[in-house]
């Protein structure tokens, strides 16, 4: 009896909450019939960033707007959209922020070529000391 | 070799700088949408009453300049919104309202409470609208033009001391 | 009355603090027997025992929950069990401040009871480099935030029972870190101390080194704790997200992990003097860089809990002294040490020299992704690094890492020759080939998990081939404590490839009675029941799953309603077998009545957690094993000592 009254309090508190009442997209938590299709967007859904949240990709998020761009992914590839196109549709709107996988621009280029420098400083620093033999 | 001695130093000093600036700064958390200055992209809305006309990107096409609000019922900002896109009406703006991920019910309940500062209400459950022109968050206020054009974001809820500034952006997009 | 002992002893450890800074600084100039230098030591031990009795004062306010104390009235209550009221005394800000200085101030006690082997002079300076650590946050405690601050008017009752906050891991979560901290802030004061006297000698590593293991267990166990945390937490089956916060924890980790294996070639070569001196400060800096971060809020995080800007300018600052001015001393001081031996390629040293570069750079990797969006948001420009970047640019030298560590121990200190050695190479090659070979044509594997694959065999493989040859009981306990680390690394890449390789998801929209399958699994959700707990009512699905056709186990998936604060949150079910696990979400209902329900089936995916514990207790026994024959060796020394006196007496 008494669970039953908590969980009417539960429910009556709900509105006060101000909770989002619609059902979640149609594909925000559906599967594309498709395996390979759905690998796919599985793997993009991986790399963009949920903008509601902090730091989650979209593919690891609760949130309702998280939801609506796993739907928007997923009826995309559906319909034959190439992934690096839905990316740079959304990049298009929010910019860098939006994708967790940097692409080469003005903006992240030192992230591609600091670790390339550090290539060449490891090299370096094994050439200087094990080319003449101590 | 001593000079390379004191690059750590450097390295640190740097951080050290950036990060006692961004101290100081105010944490920026919005994320502005690029697609200010483009066009709206074509979107078809049903209307959040039975009966109205839908709201659609051809809709900003004619006319003059108009609001685009971004809103929800469940949102509470949007509440504390509501009076200032009052006056927004009231100093001569048409605002079109998004609501996004909502049912009709709660949107006649919330303008009742409320009131009704916009000329049409469009239904976005999908966010679909709101994926397209780049708007992050809710609420947001954009300004688009006679030839729907996107001129100008507002990111958050719109206070008394926005008011003048949106219509001063309005203007501006209708000459 | 409690409150105002713990007060006071803080005060006095405070006075010790400054006194052996001053001392140590002093014994610099005028010797280390000058009078006030001889201080240093009996200071340092006095402030330990001081701090200790602040920080049980501090218990004890919170274990009779005085209410009178700002601290405890804002953060306790009568109501909370023992266990969290006691874990409530370090799980505020003071309180964690204060165990802090407490651990550090043990530390500093411990080394100067016990520790004889440097040059007094130098055990001086370090001790005052381990005074100037503490001062800070003496400093801080005294004079901005008082823990033992009492209230005009004592409260009715605490405010701190937030039972969302009762969680045994959330309170020994933050400790276990912090332990860690501490312990690379001992190495970091040993080379200070080292730097000041420019003795740097294998004397130097060796009393640095337990310090350095014992501060690498316990990061290592909090990295592996708090990324089971996130797996099970949030929800969704991911266990490492490369958010700040955690690569906050994991840079120290990776500069330890360095600092270990160049300490080691000093020891035992005396050789990389300077570079241990650097990584000794690098360690130290990551520690603080990090708490600078989870503090401050300069970063988006999933896990950010108690940001404060203000608590933020407070670690730049220290940041700014301690590390500015180590690395200040690094580049006046560090010309003038020599770097020690050399050594071919060819040898442990060699080995472990390419070990240290690829570790380090796996560190800059990290901090470069880790900052980067920091730097440009001074731009204006908001950017987002993630597992995408990641996971491919920290393999570039992962990798190259592993295949070392697969050979290098087998290796001989100075000079080896590959060809003595050829066997077990060629051994681990084929293993290795064969390995990808196998995986690359059964599944469909992406590049990174198949290298992972394979890599994690070998290594497992080679980690045990030190042993090879050798008396199992004889081996020494620092020989097992490597190779149990080495191997614990093998089992955890094992675990993280096959999450990776092999995981299968299935989100369902499932009605009471439907059957869906997920990888060899099949699940039956049979109802979806309310039930209501103390704080929190959910809906809790009944599903009968069984693994491939066996006898059905019974699962209570959850989605919780807590109500103060208001929140949902989903109570996932971890279902283990010996080869993996099942994970079940339960979700929301459809309109059509049906729920939605998440499935992972995760091969092999407890490994990696498995892999962490072993990796720790790999470094518990080589721990133990390098006290234990410091202790031997002391005690034949002084042995050794009182015969020659005695020769000396009886001629």
């Amino acid at each position: 009896m008494r669970l039953l009254a908590g969980l009417l309090m539960a429910l009556a508190a709900l509105p006060l909450a101000a909770q989002q009442t619609l059902p979640p997209a149609p594909y925000a938590y559906r599967q594309l019939e498709d395996p390979a299709q759905e690998a796919q967007a599985q793997e993009l859904m991986e790399t963009l960033r949920c903008l509601t949240c902090q730091s989650q990709s979209i593919a690891d998020s609760d949130a309702p707007m998280a939801g609506d761009m796993r739907h928007q992914v997923r009826i995309r590839i559906a319909a034959g959209e190439e992934p690096e196109e839905i990316r740079s549709w959304l990049m298009e709107r929010y910019g860098d922020y939006v994708s967790y996988e940097p692409v080469m621009s003005a903006s992240t280029w030192p992230l591609f070529a600091i670790p390339l420098l550090l290539v060449l400083i490891a090299a370096a620093i094994f050439w200087r000391r094990f080319r003449k033999r101590a | 070799m001593s000079w390379r001695l004191w690059l750590p130093l450097l390295l640190f000093s740097g951080f050290l700088g950036l990060a006692a600036y961004q101290l100081t700064q105010e944490k920026d958390q919005t994320i502005e949408s690029r697609m200010v200055g483009n066009e709206l992209p074509y979107f078809e809305l049903p209307s959040a009453f039975e009966g109205e006309p839908a709201v659609n990107s051809a809709y900003f096409q004619q006319g003059g300049p108009k609001l685009l609000n971004i809103w929800a019922s469940w949102c509470l900002p949007c509440i504390a919104e509501a009076p200032q896109l009052e006056a927004l009406k009231e100093g001569g703006a048409e605002i079109v309202g998004v609501a996004i991920r909502d049912r009709p019910e709660d949107i006649e309940r919330f303008l009742a409470q409320h009131g009704n500062p916009y000329s049409r209400i469009g239904r976005d459950d999908l966010s679909e609208v709101q994926l397209a022109i780049g708007s992050s968050g809710v609420p947001e206020t954009f300004v688009v033009d006679g030839e729907g054009r996107i001129r100008y974001q507002h990111i958050g809820d719109v206070r008394a001391s926005d008011v003048p500034l949106l219509l001063e952006e309005l203007r501006k997009a209708g000459e | 009355m409690i409150a105002e002992i713990g007060l006071a002893a803080l005060w006095l450890a405070a006075a010790l603090a400054a006194l052996q800074l001053v001392g140590g600084l002093v014994a610099q100039r005028a010797g280390a027997d000058a009078e006030i230098a001889r201080l240093t030591r009996p200071a340092a031990i006095l402030q330990g025992g001081l701090v200790a009795v602040s920080f049980a004062s501090l218990l004890w306010v919170f274990a009779i929950t005085d209410l009178s104390v700002k601290l405890v009235a804002a953060n306790s209550h009568t109501a909370k069990p023992m266990i969290f009221k006691l874990s409530g005394a370090w799980g505020n800000h003071e309180g964690s401040m204060l165990l802090w200085v407490t651990v550090m101030a043990l530390a500093g006690a411990l080394i100067a009871a016990v520790e004889r082997r440097l040059p007094e002079k130098t055990m001086q300076a370090t001790l005052a480099a381990q005074s100037f650590v503490a001062l800070g946050f003496y400093g801080f405690l005294l004079l901005a935030s008082n823990p033992f601050e009492r209230l005009a008017q004592p409260a009715a009752e605490g405010l701190g029972l937030n039972p969302l906050l009762q969680d045994i891991g959330l309170a020994f979560h933050p400790p276990t870190l912090y332990i860690g901290y501490v312990g690379l802030s001992v190495a970091f004061s040993f080379a200070l101390g080292a730097l000041l006297t420019k003795q740097v000698t294998p004397d130097f590593a060796r009393a640095m080194r337990p310090w350095i293991l014992g501060a690498w267990v316990f990061l290592t166990l909090g990295i592996t704790a708090g990324s089971y945390w996130a797996y099970y937490e949030l929800g969704w089956g991911g266990y490492w997200f490369w958010d700040p916060v955690e690569n906050a924890s994991l840079m120290p980790w990776l500069a330890a992990t360095a600092l270990l294996h160049s300490a080691s070639v000093l020891a035992s070569r005396d050789a990389l003097r300077v570079w241990t001196i650097m990584l000794g400060v690098v360690a130290f800096s990551m520690s603080m860089l990090g708490t600078f971060l989870v503090r401050s809020g300069v970063l988006t995080s999933v896990h950010a809990f108690a940001v404060d800007p203000e608590r933020g300018s407070f670690i730049l600052f220290l940041l700014a002294i301690y590390i500015g001015g180590a690395l200040l001393l690094f580049a006046l001081r560090a010309g003038s040490i020599s770097e020690g031996e050399r050594f071919s390629v060819a040898s442990r040293e060699g080995a472990l020299v390419v070990n240290n570069v690829m570790l380090s750079a796996i560190l800059a990797v990290v901090l470069l992704g880790t900052l980067y969006p920091l730097l440009t948001e001074a731009f204006d420009v908001r950017v987002s690094v993630g597992p995408p970047y990641f996971n491919p640019v920290s393999a570039i030298f992962v990798f190259p890492m592993l295949a070392i560590m697969a050979v290098g121990p087998l290796l001989r200190w100075r000079r080896d020759s590959w060809g003595r050695i050829s066997k077990e190479v060629a051994l681990l090659v084929a293993l290795l080939l064969a390995a990808l070979v196998l995986f690359g044509l059964l599944a469909e594997v992406a590049i990174l998990p198949l290298l992972g694959l394979a890599f994690a065999i070998t290594l497992g493989v080679a980690s045990f081939l030190p042993l090879r040859g050798r008396s199992l009981r004889r081996a020494p306990l620092s020989l097992w404590g490597m190779v149990l680390a080495h191997f614990g690394l093998a089992v955890a890449l094992l675990g993280m490839a096959s999450e990776s390789a092999f995981s299968t998801e299935k989100l369902a929209a499932l009605g009471e009675g439907d059957v869906t399958s997920v990888g060899p699994w099949e699940v039956t959700l049979e109802a979806v029941e309310p039930v209501a707990g103390p704080n929190w009512t959910a809906l809790s699905g009944r599903m009968q799953v069984s693994y491939s056709g066996g006898e059905p186990v019974e699962i209570n998936p959850q989605s919780r309603n807590f109500w103060a604060p208001a929140q949902q949150t989903a109570e996932s079910v971890l279902l283990t077998r010996w080869n993996g696990q099942l994970y079940a979400v339960i979700g929301t209902q459809a309109p059509d009545g049906r729920w939605q329900v998440r499935l992972w089936w995760k091969p092999l995916v407890t490994l990696i957690w498995y892999g962490g514990m072993l990796i720790a207790l790999g470094g518990i026994l080589a721990l133990i094993g390098r006290v234990r024959s410091d202790l031997r060796r002391r005690s034949a020394k002084r042995k050794g000592a009182a015969r020659r006196l005695e020769m000396e007496t009886v001629k």
